[in-house]
């Protein structure tokens, strides 16, 4: 049901993992992973629970520090502090709870942590009118930015949370199992979002997933995480949902 | 701004129209106006009874004052507190301790305002350490409030040797504290003025909403949530200081057993049913102002009207139960047609 659009012209590669391993005490959670996206490129890091993609993420982000291997940021390498660095330098993750406050109306949500005031006053008209813009321009269509969140649909949420991440200085998005515990129709229409943010070709976009049906439409490119390997890199037009079940079949016959 | 008023219809789903007028509309969207309603019909009921000519006089208003203000003020901080997820039951023993504290660096030769000064300090360092205990070992507030209530408690008692003091306040400072008739008024509406702004109109008020609305987006926001909530202890502490010194130098003594849980419960109380969620991330300040007015006419009407004195608590804890329900009742209600 996701329109695709012509392959973007490959952008230049903003965001590079390399090498990077991390061990827990005795649990090895990554080993030599490598991983690149580039601007305009939706990337689909796929693998099942226990894969390791949380432990990814965490390091991309700046909670987690590699324990070797390094990370660069438009060619250049980078020792990520901390979450807020991470933030800084463009890197902004939608989680699975979307970090939405459910009592506050949908602009307070959008600019939470970033108000806008005027003094020490919170400039509400302003912040309501760049909210309804900037949530108009990527298409979503919500009753109202007054509304409290807790009124909204899993879908409006999930868009409100992209938005709000879009909306800062993004270059590179991570969104963590968007599609977890939602409808087919309000699936769709985050597909169809994450499709025009692709089209803006300003972003990278890493999608994080264990549904591997319900993503591969919306992706340019497809890793595989299993046992903390990246074991499959491929343009998503080269394969299919038929070949990926293949390759975590086998690995369940083997276990 | 526009969208504000109209709420679009959700594909798939039809507006629920059948809310009704606009003024039930306009009451379930803001929550704290239920309450002024509520408020106002138990004036009518009081006004209309036969004790309606003593109940309507300027004496009795002072006395609904009385009752009120210091509810309102302590209310004040105890919004907040639960706007932030969190509770101060000993907020009516700061209320009882704080003038002894005043006594204390009085009776060691300091003059009135370094004394006062010094005492507001003790106040809000009640409110630090109720935070810090809250925040760095993270004990539930109800239980670091209610140690910090029974530990104030017990130092009011040995620091008054359990008499009542006068307070050693005279002239315009007096009645800048309290001694001026409606002077006590004024303090409750300036503070639950100056909370409401800063609830609805400055970022600590957001914080404070996302800090108890949902603690871990907060966070991941970047909000110090931590630090919100000591703040918050802090006010609540300073505005329980503040109720005691004032509403005993009006009274003219400084009393051992004044305050006490019966003021907190009263503080509380009157935020919970002026709209204040019990569970945090949200309420008014102005709500508050109005579920002390409405306990107040509540207590003085039921006096007026002369219930027995034993039976008076018990109407006075129905009344409040009842009220708070009603609160619930209304918020549910609110959320169901407000889709």
């Amino acid at each position: 049901m996701t329109e695709q659009t012509d392959p973007p012209e490959p952008g230049t590669e903003v965001l590079r993992v390399e090498r990077i391993s991390k061990r827990f005490g005795p649990v090895t959670a990554l080993r030599d992973v490598t991983l690149s996206v580039r601007t305009g490129e939706v990337l689909g890091l796929l693998g099942d629970n226990g894969a390791g993609k949380s432990t990814l993420i965490k390091i991309v982000t700046g909670f987690h520090r590699p324990d070797s291997g390094r990370i660069l940021i438009d060619g250049r390498e980078i020792a990520l502090r901390s979450v807020a660095h991470a933030r800084s330098l463009g890197i902004e993750t939608v989680y699975q709870d979307l970090a939405l406050v459910d009592e506050l109306p949908v602009y307070l949500n959008f600019f939470l942590n970033k108000e806008l005031t005027a003094g020490p006053f919170l400039r509400h008209t302003a912040m309501r009118r760049r909210a309804a813009e900037a949530l108009g321009e990527i298409g979503i269509d919500i009753p109202s930015v007054g509304a409290e969140v807790r009124t909204l649909s899993g879908g409006q949420r999930q868009a409100i949370a992209v938005a709000r991440a879009v909306n800062t200085a993004a270059r590179v998005l991570l969104l963590d199992e968007p599609l977890a515990a939602m409808g087919a129709r309000e699936g769709g229409q985050i597909l169809r979002l994450i499709d025009r943010l692709r089209t803006r070709g300003d972003l990278a976009v890493i999608l994080i997933a264990h549904n591997y049906s319900q993503v591969m439409d919306v992706c340019d490119r497809v890793n595989l995480l299993q046992h903390g390997e990246i074991t499959f890199d491929r343009p998503s037009a080269e394969t299919s949902v038929a070949e990926l079940l293949e390759l975590v079949h086998a690995e369940y016959r083997t276990a | 701004m526009a969208s504000d008023t109209e709420l679009r219809a959700v594909p798939g789903t039809e507006p629920r129209r059948a809310a009704g007028s606009g003024l039930a509309r306009a009451l379930l969207r803001r929550r704290e106006l239920s309450i002024v309603l509520v408020a106002i019909a138990a004036f009518a009921y009081f006004s209309a009874g036969s004790y309606g000519t003593a109940f309507n006089t300027s004496n009795n208003y002072h006395i609904l004052m009385q009752y009120l203000a210091p509810w309102a003020i302590i209310g004040a901080g105890e919004t907040l507190l639960l706007i932030c997820g969190e509770i101060d039951l000993s907020a009516g023993f700061t209320y009882t301790f704080v003038p002894f504290a005043f006594m204390s660096f009085y009776n060691q030769g300091l003059d009135v305002p370094l004394s006062l000064v010094l005492a507001i300090a003790v106040a809000m360092g009640i409110g630090l350490v109720n935070g810090l205990i809250r925040t760095v070992f993270n004990l539930s507030s109800f239980i670091t409030t209610l140690g910090m209530g029974f530990f104030l408690e017990g130092m009011t008692y040995i620091q008054s040797g359990a008499e009542p003091t006068t307070p050693p306040i005279a002239g315009g400072l007096a009645d800048f504290m309290g001694g001026w008739r409606w002077s006590e008024l004024v303090w409750a509406l300036v503070i639950i003025g100056v909370m409401q702004v800063a609830l609805s109109y400055t970022k600590y008020g957001v914080y404070a909403q996302a800090s108890g609305g949902n603690p871990l987006s907060a966070a991941e926001s970047g909000i110090k949530v931590n630090r919100v909530k000591v703040a918050t202890f802090v006010l609540t502490s300073l505005f329980a200081g503040v109720a005691g010194l004032v509403d005993q130098v009006r009274v003219g003594s400084f009393d051992p057993t004044s305050g006490g849980n019966t003021m907190m419960f009263m503080a509380v109380a009157s935020a919970v049913i002026g709209g204040t969620a019990l569970l945090g991330g949200s309420g008014t300040v102005v709500g508050t102002l109005f579920g002390a007015v409405l306990l107040a006419i509540i207590q003085n009407g039921f006096t007026l009207s002369g219930v027995s004195a034993y039976a008076f608590d018990v109407v006075i804890g129905i009344a409040v139960v009842a009220a708070m329900l009603l609160n619930v009742y209304i918020s549910r209600l609110r959320r169901r047609y407000l889709r």
